[in-house]
C-alpha cells in the first residue's frame, strides 16, 4: 500500500496504523507542538498519543488533529502535519522561539485581568502562532448512521481480561456485545507476543452465543441505566466508503469494562523529542508491526514491564545500550535482565539531547555517577494509569493505589465491573524521585506544552486544586485530554506542596472518552433531515402560485404570493387590500384543533380556558384564551359548541404540542373524575380562512344557503365536499373558517379561489392583525404578560376555577409600572423589535412587539408593550433601533387601528 | 439516558418521555390563592427520594409517577397517575 505524508508517497505493509508506517519509512518528526513548536515524533501506539496528531484526508473528508495512532493506513492515504510554516523541518515560528515567553502557565487569566489593549495585541499574534489542524471548510460527503442495540453483557475492551469475560459470558448463554477500539482483537497480546488461542476461543463462543464483536468501536460514555454511546469506525479517517461511522446507543444489563491502562512518561529535559517514546509503545511497533524505533535503545524505567521491550528491542537485532531503573535494589526481572544488559539502579534520565529534532543521546543520573548515552530512541516507562474512564463518566468514585501511584475504579452506581489492568492488576513501582536540572523543558502536558515549571508557578501562584490547575495551565485538555499527563502533573503538584495525590484529586472524566467527529453524532439527521418538514394538505395548491414559502415550526406556510417583480412587501400589501375591499383566502390549517366530547367537556374546558364556556349556546362559538399557572397568558384561540356535549377548541399553530399535553394534564391529573375525552384533530382537518366584504356572498352561492351569523356554526357541502364552517374573523372582515377532511381540501380552495377569493399569505395576515390589534402568542403574548396587561381581563371567567386563576390576584400584577399592550401610530413606518424611549438616550420604556400599516390609507401602526401603558395615550415617544439605524417618532393609542366598532365583521 | 419502566408499555428510554414536575407542586384548583402560590413556586427539592410526575409524550402518553433518587437516578417506582 502507498500513502502520503506532506506529500512524499511511501510504502506502508497491511495492517500499519499511520504512526506504524512513518515509523517504517524512517519519519521521526511528526509535527510540531501546540505553542513552542517544538519538534514532535510518535510517542504512543495508542489513543492516549499526544504528539504525533496529523490531518488525514482531502476536501471535505479532511480530518484534522487525527492521531497517526489511530488511523489504519489504506491506499491512497493523504496525511499532512500541523502547526508548522513553510514546512515541518523548517518551521519560523520555532526559529524565532516567539512563543516562549508568552505561553507560561497563567497567560491567558493574566492578560484578561489586565487591560483590554493587551488582549488585542496579543491575540492576532496568538491565533497564528497557536493551534492545530486547521477545519475543512468543504461539506462532508461522508455518510454517517445510527443505531440502537441491547445486549446482556457489553465487553469493553479485548485484552486478556476482556475477552476472558466475553468468552465465559456467552458460555454462560449471555447475549454478548464486544467492542474494542482497535481494528485487531487482543489488547496488550499483541504487543507481548502473547498467546493468540484465547481470542479465537472467545470469538466462536461470542458468535456461538448470537453475540456481535465490533472492531474499532470506541465506548465514548457511560450514562445512566447502563446506556452507553459507542462510536465505530467504518472507512478509516479522510477514506471514501458509502458509510464512514456508525454511532451506537446501547442500553446493556451488565457491563464488563476492561480497557487496561495507559503507560506514564517520565519527566527530564527534552523528554519530548522525537525519539523518547512510551517502552510499551516501542515493544508494540517492533513485536506487531516489525518496525523497530531505533537501533540504538535505552530503558528508562521504575517497573519490571519495560524489560520486555529490551528484550523485544534485543530479538529484533537492536542494541540495548543500557536499562535505568529508577529502583533502588534488583528485581527479580531486573537481575536476570543484568546478565544481558547494562542495567544501572538508581538510575534516571535527567536529559534527552539531540540534533535537528533527533535523539543522539541521554545524559542519566545513575548510581555511579552522572554519564551520557548515545542512543537513538529512549524508552520510558513511569508506570501504567488504568483507563477509569467509563467508570468515572458513570458516576464511579474513585480510590487511590500508593503501589501504582494511580486511581483504580471504586463504588460504582452502575452494574459494571472494572477488570484486568483497568482495575488496578498492575505490578508496583518503584518510589519516584524527580528534581529537575530544566523544568522549563520538562514537559508533563506534551500536547499542551505544559512544563513541570508551568505546574510549578501554577502551584506557587495559589492554584492548588487540580481543578483550578487544569484551566490555569490548560493541562489536560485537547484531543487527549490529559490520557499521558494528567497523572504525572498530580505527581508533580504533590511533590511541589505538602499535600499528597489524594488530596489534589482529579478532575472529573467526561464523555467523550476519545475524539468524536460531529458528523458521527448528527448520523443521517443533516441537510434537509435536520428536522421533519411539515408539509400541508394544500401545500400543491400553493406551489400553482409560486409563494414564498416561511417556516414556521416544524411547517412551512405561505408567506406572500408575488406576481411578476412584486416585492414581498408589495404583494402582502396588495393581498391585505384585497381582503379590505372584496375577498382572500388564507391556509390556515395548521391551527391547533383539539375535539372535546363527553358529558364533561364543558367543565374540562372551563379548567383550561379562561372565559366562559358553559354558557356557550349550541352551533355558537367565542374567543378564549388560557393562562399558564402563574398566570401569564399562553394561548388563545376560538371555543365552538357543536353539539350538545362536543366542542371544538382552536389554538395557535406554534402552541399545539404544548396546548395538547396541557388538555391531557388538565384532564388526567387535576379532574380525572371528568367524563370527556380529547382528540388532537389539527392534521386530520385541513383549514381556508374566506375574508372580505364579499366573502358572504361568495359562500352564500357556493352552498346555496345563508352563510352563519358572526361566530356561528354550519354544516355544508363546497365542491361536493363536506365542510365545517364556524363564521369567526381574525382579519376584521366578515369572514368564514371552512373546515374539510385534509385529503379532501383542494376542491374546496379552487372553488373559493375560482369565485373570486384571493390567495393571501400571512404577511398579509400580519398586517390585518396589528391593524385590529388582535394578539399573537410569542408577540405580544410573550409569556410575561398577564390578561389585564393584554387588556383581555374584561373576558375573564368570574368565580376563576381555571388554571391560573389563583395567580391574578397578586399584588406585583396590579403594579403601574408593567409593560402592557398599546398601539402606536406614526406618519412613517415604526421599525418592528425597535426600543421605546421618552427621547434619544432616555431610559427604554417598552418596545415593539409587531410593526405593520394602514392597510387602505397612510402611515405606519405598530402593537407595542410599554411600561404603564393603559394610562399613556395621547404620549408621543421616540420608536428606535440602533442596530438597523432605524427610527421613528410615534404616539401612543389604543391597540386598535381600523372598525373599532367592529361593524365590518358582524357583515 | 434513564430507563423507565412504562407500566403500559415497559422499558423504555427517557427520550421517550417529558419531565412535568415533582408531585408537590402539583396546584390543584380548589386551593386557595396563598397556598396555590406556596405550592407552585416553594419546592422541597430533595437531595434523595424525590416522587415526580413525567408523561410518556413519545409513547402512549400516560401521566407517570416515578420515584427518583436525584443523587444516583436510581428508580423505584413508576405508576400511572
Amino acid at each position: 500500500m502507498t500513502f502520503t505524508f506532506d506529500g512524499v508517497a511511501m510504502h506502508a505493509e497491511p495492517g500499519d496504523t499511520l504512526a506504524a508506517a512513518l515509523l517504517r519509512n524512517g519519519v521521526r518528526l511528526v509535527g510540531r507542538s501546540f505553542k513552542y513548536h517544538r519538534p514532535r515524533g510518535v510517542m504512543s501506539a495508542g489513543v492516549e498519543e499526544p504528539n504525533a496528531l496529523v490531518t488525514v484526508g482531502t476536501g471535505g473528508r479532511t480530518e484534522p488533529n487525527t492521531r497517526a495512532t489511530d488511523v489504519f493506513v489504506y491506499d491512497g492515504l493523504v496525511a499532512v502535519s500541523q502547526n508548522r510554516w513553510p514546512s515541518l523541518k523548517f518551521d519560523v515560528g520555532a526559529i524565532l522561539g516567539l512563543a516562549a515567553p508568552v505561553f507560561a502557565a497563567g497567560f491567558y487569566y493574566k492578560t484578561f485581568f489586565g487591560p483590554p489593549q493587551r488582549w488585542m495585541l496579543y491575540e492576532r499574534f496568538i491565533r497564528r502562532a497557536a493551534g492545530l489542524g486547521p477545519a475543512p471548510t468543504d461539506a462532508d460527503p461522508d455518510a454517517f448512521e445510527h443505531r440502537a442495540a441491547f445486549c446482556d453483557v457489553l465487553v469493553v475492551g479485548s485484552g486478556p481480561a476482556g475477552l476472558a469475560a466475553a468468552g465465559a459470558a456467552a458460555a454462560a448463554g449471555e447475549r454478548v456485545l464486544l467492542v474494542e477500539q482497535d481494528a485487531e482483537l487482543g489488547g496488550t497480546v499483541l504487543a507481548d507476543d502473547g498467546d493468540l488461542a484465547p481470542i479465537a476461543a472467545a470469538q466462536a463462543a461470542i458468535t456461538a452465543a448470537n453475540g456481535r464483536i465490533l472492531t474499532r468501536t470506541t465506548a465514548s460514555g457511560l450514562w445512566d441505566h447502563g446506556f452507553v454511546t459507542l462510536s465505530q469506525r467504518v472507512t478509516e479517517p479522510g477514506q471514501p466508503g458509502p458509510l464512514a461511522q456508525r454511532y451506537w446507543q446501547v442500553r446493556a444489563k451488565r457491563i464488563v469494562f476492561a480497557a487496561g491502562a495507559i503507560e506514564r512518561p517520565l519527566t527530564f529535559a527534552g523528554n519530548d523529542r522525537p525519539g523518547v517514546m512510551l517502552a510499551r509503545a516501542v515493544r508494540t511497533y517492533i513485536r506487531r508491526f516489525g518496525v523497530l524505533p531505533g537501533r540504538r535503545v535505552i530503558i528508562a524505567t521504575n517497573n519490571d514491564d519495560a524489560y520486555k521491550t529490551a528484550d523485544a528491542v534485543a530479538a529484533a537485532g537492536g542494541k540495548v545500550v543500557a536499562i535505568l531503573d529508577a529502583r533502588h535494589s534488583f528485581s527479580a526481572i531486573a537481575r536476570t535482565a543484568n546478565q544481558r544488559y547494562p542495567v544501572y539502579l538508581k538510575a534516571t534520565p535527567r536529559c534527552a539531547l539531540g540534533r535537528g529534532g533527533h535523539l543522539t543521546a541521554v545524559e542519566a543520573d545513575t548510581a555511579p555517577g552522572r554519564r551520557a548515552f548515545a542512543a537513538d530512541c529512549l524508552a520510558v516507562s513511569g508506570g501504567f494509569t488504568p483507563v477509569v474512564h467509563l467508570h468515572s463518566s458513570g458516576g464511579g468514585k474513585l480510590d487511590w493505589r500508593d503501589d501504582i501511584q494511580a486511581f483504580v475504579p471504586g463504588a460504582t452506581l452502575q452494574n459494571l465491573t472494572t477488570v484486568g489492568s483497568a482495575a488496578g492488576e498492575i505490578e508496583a513501582i518503584g518510589a519516584a524521585t524527580v528534581s529537575l536540572d530544566h523544568p522549563k523543558s520538562s514537559f508533563i502536558d506534551f500536547q499542551n506544552d505544559v512544563t513541570a515549571a508551568d505546574v510549578d508557578l501554577a502551584w506557587t501562584e495559589g492554584y492548588r486544586s487540580v481543578e483550578h490547575l487544569k484551566r490555569y495551565t490548560t493541562l489536560g485538555m485537547g484531543t487527549d485530554q490529559g490520557k499521558t499527563s494528567n497523572m504525572t502533573a498530580l505527581a508533580r503538584l504533590a511533590g511541589a506542596g505538602a499535600s499528597t495525590i489524594p488530596a489534589a484529586g482529579l478532575t472529573t472524566f467526561r464523555p467523550p472518552y476519545t475524539p468524536l467527529t460531529l458528523g458521527a453524532l448528527a448520523g443521517p439527521d443533516g441537510g434537509g433531515h435536520a428536522a421533519p418538514s411539515r408539509r400541508l394538505a394544500l401545500a400543491a395548491r400553493h406551489d400553482a402560485h409560486s409563494p414564498i414559502w416561511q417556516p414556521l415550526g416544524l411547517w412551512h406556510r405561505p408567506r406572500a404570493y408575488p406576481q411578476g417583480a412584486e416585492s414581498l412587501h408589495d404583494a402582502a400589501l396588495r393581498e391585505a387590500r384585497a381582503v379590505r375591499t372584496a375577498a382572500g383566502i388564507i391556509d390556515v390549517s395548521t391551527l391547533a384543533k383539539f375535539i372535546v366530547a363527553g358529558p364533561d367537556a364543558a367543565a374540562l374546558l372551563e379548567i383550561v380556558c379562561a372565559t366562559g364556556v358553559a354558557k356557550l349556546a349550541t352551533a355558537r362559538g367565542r374567543y378564549t384564551f388560557m393562562l399558564r399557572e402563574d398566570g401569564m397568558v399562553t394561548d388563545d384561540g376560538t371555543v365552538w359548541r357543536l353539539g350538545e356535549t362536543r366542542y371544538l377548541l382552536t389554538s395557535s399553530t406554534g402552541g399545539a404540542d404544548r396546548m395538547e399535553a396541557h388538555l391531557g394534564y388538565a384532564h388526567r391529573v387535576l379532574a380525572p373524575h371528568l367524563r370527556a375525552s380529547i382528540v388532537a384533530v389539527q392534521e386530520q382537518l385541513a383549514g381556508i380562512a374566506l375574508a372580505g366584504p364579499d366573502a358572504a356572498a361568495i359562500l352564500e352561492r357556493l352552498i346555496s344557503a345563508a352563510p352563519p351569523a358572526h361566530m356561528g356554526v354550519a354544516d355544508a357541502i363546497v365542491a361536493g365536499v363536506p365542510v365545517l364552517i364556524l363564521a369567526a374573523s381574525y382579519s376584521g372582515e366578515r369572514a368564514f373558517e371552512l373546515y374539510p377532511a385534509g385529503d379532501a381540501a383542494g376542491p374546496v380552495w379552487d372553488a373559493l379561489n375560482a369565485a373570486g377569493a384571493v390567495p393571501y399569505g400571512i404577511e398579509a395576515l400580519e398586517f390585518l392583525r396589528i391593524e385590529k390589534g388582535h394578539i399573537v402568542v410569542g408577540g405580544e403574548a410573550d409569556g410575561r404578560t398577564t390578561p389585564h396587561d393584554l387588556r383581555l381581563e374584561r373576558m375573564l371567567r368570574k368565580g376563576g376555577g381555571f388554571i391560573g386563576a389563583s395567580a391574578l390576584d397578586r399584588p406585583a400584577l396590579a403594579a403601574p409600572d408593567r409593560l402592557q399592550l398599546v398601539g402606536l401610530t406614526s406618519p412613517t413606518p415604526i421599525p418592528e423589535g425597535a426600543m421605546l424611549v421618552a427621547a434619544a438616550g432616555a431610559p427604554v420604556e417598552g418596545h415593539i412587539t409587531a410593526g405593520g400599516l394602514h392597510v387602505i390609507g397612510d402611515g405606519g401602526v405598530a402593537l407595542a408593550l410599554l411600561r404603564g401603558g393603559r394610562g399613556r395615550n395621547g404620549e408621543t415617544m421616540l420608536a428606535t433601533s440602533p442596530t438597523r439605524g432605524t427610527e421613528a417618532r410615534v404616539t401612543v393609542t389604543d391597540p386598535i387601528f381600523y372598525d373599532a366598532e367592529g361593524a365590518r365583521y358582524r357583515g | 439516558m434513564l430507563l423507565i419502566d412504562c407500566p403500559h408499555c415497559g422499558p423504555r428510554a427517557q427520550s421517550e418521555f417529558v419531565y412535568d414536575r415533582t408531585l408537590d407542586a402539583i396546584v390543584q384548583l380548589a386551593m386557595v390563592p396563598s397556598d396555590a402560590m406556596t405550592t407552585l413556586y416553594t419546592r422541597a427539592n430533595p437531595r434523595g427520594w424525590s416522587d415526580e410526575l413525567w408523561h410518556h409524550r413519545f409513547g402512549c402518553r400516560t401521566w407517570l409517577v416515578v420515584r427518583r433518587q436525584t443523587v444516583t437516578h436510581a428508580i423505584e417506582l413508576v405508576r400511572a397517575w
